[in-house]
């Protein structure tokens, strides 16, 4: 079986990194610059510096170059990426990678709310936590947390993973659809229509796959526990109308 | 003995309270346990443009001639920031439905319509397919909260983004598609799996209020490379304010839509009893405009209940900088048409009257996903009816703008309207006919 391939340290080698510096630039001039990228361009990395917590960074990517932001990114980083892979070197804000096609997003610190909220694929990887409605309404993306999330994780979650080393706050999970839910810790409590389901190999080695995408070794991937849709209220029934 | 004479009887009188429809509903529910859902805008008698008039030219004012002047009808929507503003040739829009609540050929035929007459139609939930694409010149990108469907790529096809708060029909409501209409195509779009109900959340998933919403449109605008006009659809419940703060964060184009809006699966109770009437929605919308000196400069979009040439142009008249139809150009495609009666019957209900859109079973072929009955709608034709229909539309706003004397239909005033009702007269903010006296007034 060939391993799947370190997501977090792909596309960190290569050229050297062209430099744009927001303490002089506009969040404009960045993304023009990003935007302008094209599949096979030579120049594919980029190092950003003073975000200063600005919104919108390294947003709307299409090309699989390598941007690295050093510092704290505001809402919606990298929002609706495709094929990019972004470091942030900070925290984020509210949507990190929100409606994410594709590529790689990376959270040294923590992320806010929503964080890969909507997103269609690729992986974000939030080395601290993440903050309440991680992965709401995510629609195939796969989230690594290695902290905790919060309270209404999941919400809605149609398709992807959320895998959560640490615990899961209140709620999570719910009215979920076909998402694949895996937390290591503790879950303060499931939401409306979401069950623990059992842990089967396909799902260790589900685990294991996206661990390694991440960068992640040494985890016991039998020490998670799986949680998913009971299929109750797909389609609506007077009788389930208590559980909202 | 003598015969008494027979005893006249009163007639069955029913109550103005329990009356039929209230009782049969009472029975429905008893019945079933579940509230009404349907489709379509509030049914019950509402203050509405009907209760308006034009006063035309006379001494005071004089007419242009009907065949001869031109009277312009040209729209420019977004010219506040977005480098690529929206240029219109009729000031009538095809407000968002979804493929999904409608068939494919629907959508197309909405398309073809629409670009026929030189003006825009509008995605719905579930995202934007080739067929509406290929067949609108223009094409408004509805940005909701379930982001069914939403991606990039289709985000840099539109012409425009419509950012929806809310709709006429439900201010404060999510949706419900019902798995009846989850068609495997429909499915695929949404990333769901066939034939379960899917929701629509009622509030967007990484953005509340309007600090997070002018981050949002930063965000849209930077993806897009700030080209295109960024729209607010709000459902009409306290315009003055959404629009204000719709503005503040950074709206191109306000959308307001008024409680007869229709839409394709909402609870009769929610359309019936939450939000306002559209013609109430107008001046406070404008007025919100006006105190922050952007009226014409953010342009307004007025929906919910539009039918004819005299509704756009007193919309118009009010300060809208356009109005958008939905309900009215799924009739003009084929919708609730008598030629259907016999599968209305059948479906416990009659030509006009047909509102359970939600149920997939739609007779005409256009509130469906069932193959066979989408058959029925042949786009090409059904766009033709629609473009006939926006012809008149605008045809109809020209007379009436020509004989109040004004060469554009954005040149008609609240100055050329009077109402029949009190109620009318203080919505609108004009006289009560006959009088001086504007009721009410606009106190914000």
């Amino acid at each position: 079986m060939t391993p799947a391939p370190n997501l977090a340290t792909a596309g960190l080698a290569g050229p050297e990194a062209e430099t744009i510096d927001l303490g002089t630039d506009s969040v404009r001039d960045l993304n023009s610059r990003l935007q302008a990228v094209q599949p096979g361009a030579n120049a594919t990395r980029f190092h950003v510096l003073n975000p200063a917590g600005r919104h919108a960074l390294a947003v709307g990517l299409t090309a699989p170059l390598s941007v690295e932001i050093d510092g704290h990114a505001g809402y919606y980083c990298a929002g609706m990426n495709a094929l990019a892979s972004v470091t942030v070197n900070g925290n984020t804000g509210i949507g990190v990678a929100e409606n994410m096609m594709s590529g790689f997003v990376h959270v040294k610190g923590d992320a806010g709310a929503s964080a890969g909220a909507t997103a269609h694929g690729g992986m974000l990887l939030v080395e601290g936590n993440a903050a309440s409605r991680c992965g709401i309404s995510m629609k195939g993306i796969d989230i690594v947390v290695k902290g905790s999330v919060g309270a209404m994780s999941a919400f809605m979650a149609q398709a992807g993973t959320l895998i959560v080393l640490g615990d899961a706050g209140d709620a999570l999970g719910d009215s979920i659809y076909e998402a694949r839910l895996y937390v290591r810790g503790t879950v303060k409590s499931l939401g409306a229509d979401c069950i623990e389901k059992p842990m089967r190999d396909e799902h260790r080695a589900e685990i294991a796959e996206k661990l390694a995408a991440a960068g992640i070794t040494g985890v016991d991937v039998g020490a998670f526990r799986r949680y998913g849709s009971a299929r109750g209220l797909y389609n609506f029934h007077v009788d389930n109308a208590g559980a909202y | 003995m003598t015969d008494h004479p027979r005893v006249p009887r009163t007639l069955p009188r029913f109550s103005s309270t329990f009356d039929p429809a209230t009782l049969a509903e009472i029975r429905r529910a008893s019945a079933t346990g579940i509230y009404d859902i349907r489709g379509g805008g509030a049914k019950r008698k509402l203050p509405n443009f009907d209760d308006l008039l034009f006063l035309g030219a006379s001494i005071s004012r004089y007419p242009l001639e009907g065949y001869r002047e031109r009277c312009g009808t040209d729209v420019v929507l977004g010219t506040r920031f977005a480098k690529k503003p929206i240029e219109l040739k009729i000031p009538i829009t095809i407000a968002g439905m979804s493929f999904g609540s409608l068939s494919a050929q629907a959508k197309e035929a909405l398309g073809r319509g629409a670009s026929t007459m030189g003006t825009s139609t509008t995605t719905g939930d579930g995202g934007m397919t080739q067929e509406e694409r290929g067949h609108s010149s223009i094409l408004v990108y509805q940005y909701l909260p379930s982001r069914y469907g939403m991606n990039p790529e289709d985000l840099r096809k539109a012409d425009a983004i419509e950012i929806v708060v809310g709709q006429g029909a439900k201010p404060g409501g999510g949706g419900m598609l019902l798995g009846q209409k989850i068609s495997p195509r429909v499915a695929a779009m949404r990333t769901l799996p066939e034939g379960i109900d899917q929701r629509s959340a009622c509030r967007h998933p990484d953005w509340t209020g309007p600090d997070d919403l002018e981050i949002k449109i930063e965000e849209l605008r930077e993806i897009t490379n700030w080209e295109k006009p960024i729209y607010v659809k709000v459902g009409a419940s306290r315009p003055y304010y959404d629009t204000a703060l719709a503005v503040k964060s950074g709206a191109d184009v306000i959308v307001i839509d008024g409680m007869q809006g229709g839409t394709a699966a909402t609870q009769d109770v929610f359309i019936e009893h939450v939000g306002i009437p559209t013609l109430a929605a107008i001046r406070p919308a404008v007025k919100a405009l006006e105190d922050l000196g952007l009226h014409r400069k953010v342009q307004l979009i007025v929906s919910g209940g539009i039918r004819n040439g005299a509704d756009v142009a007193k919309a118009l008249a009010l300060g809208a900088d356009a109005v958008s139809i939905g309900t009215a150009a799924l009739v003009a495609l084929g919708d609730n048409d008598p030629a259907w009666e016999a599968d209305y019957q059948a479906l416990g209900t009659t030509a006009g009257a047909y509102d359970d859109w939600h149920e997939g079973k739609d007779p005409a072929g256009i509130t469906t996903q069932d193959p066979a009955l989408a058959a029925r709608l042949d786009p090409v034709a059904a766009g033709r009816r629609l473009a006939n229909y926006l012809s008149v539309l605008t045809l109809e706003a020209q007379t009436i703008a020509r004989a109040c004397g004004k060469s554009h239909v954005h040149n008609l005033e609240p100055e050329d309207l009077v109402a029949l009702t009190v109620e009318a007269a203080a919505m609108a903010g004009v006289p009560l006919a006959g009088t001086d006296w504007v009721p009410g007034g606009v106190r914000y």
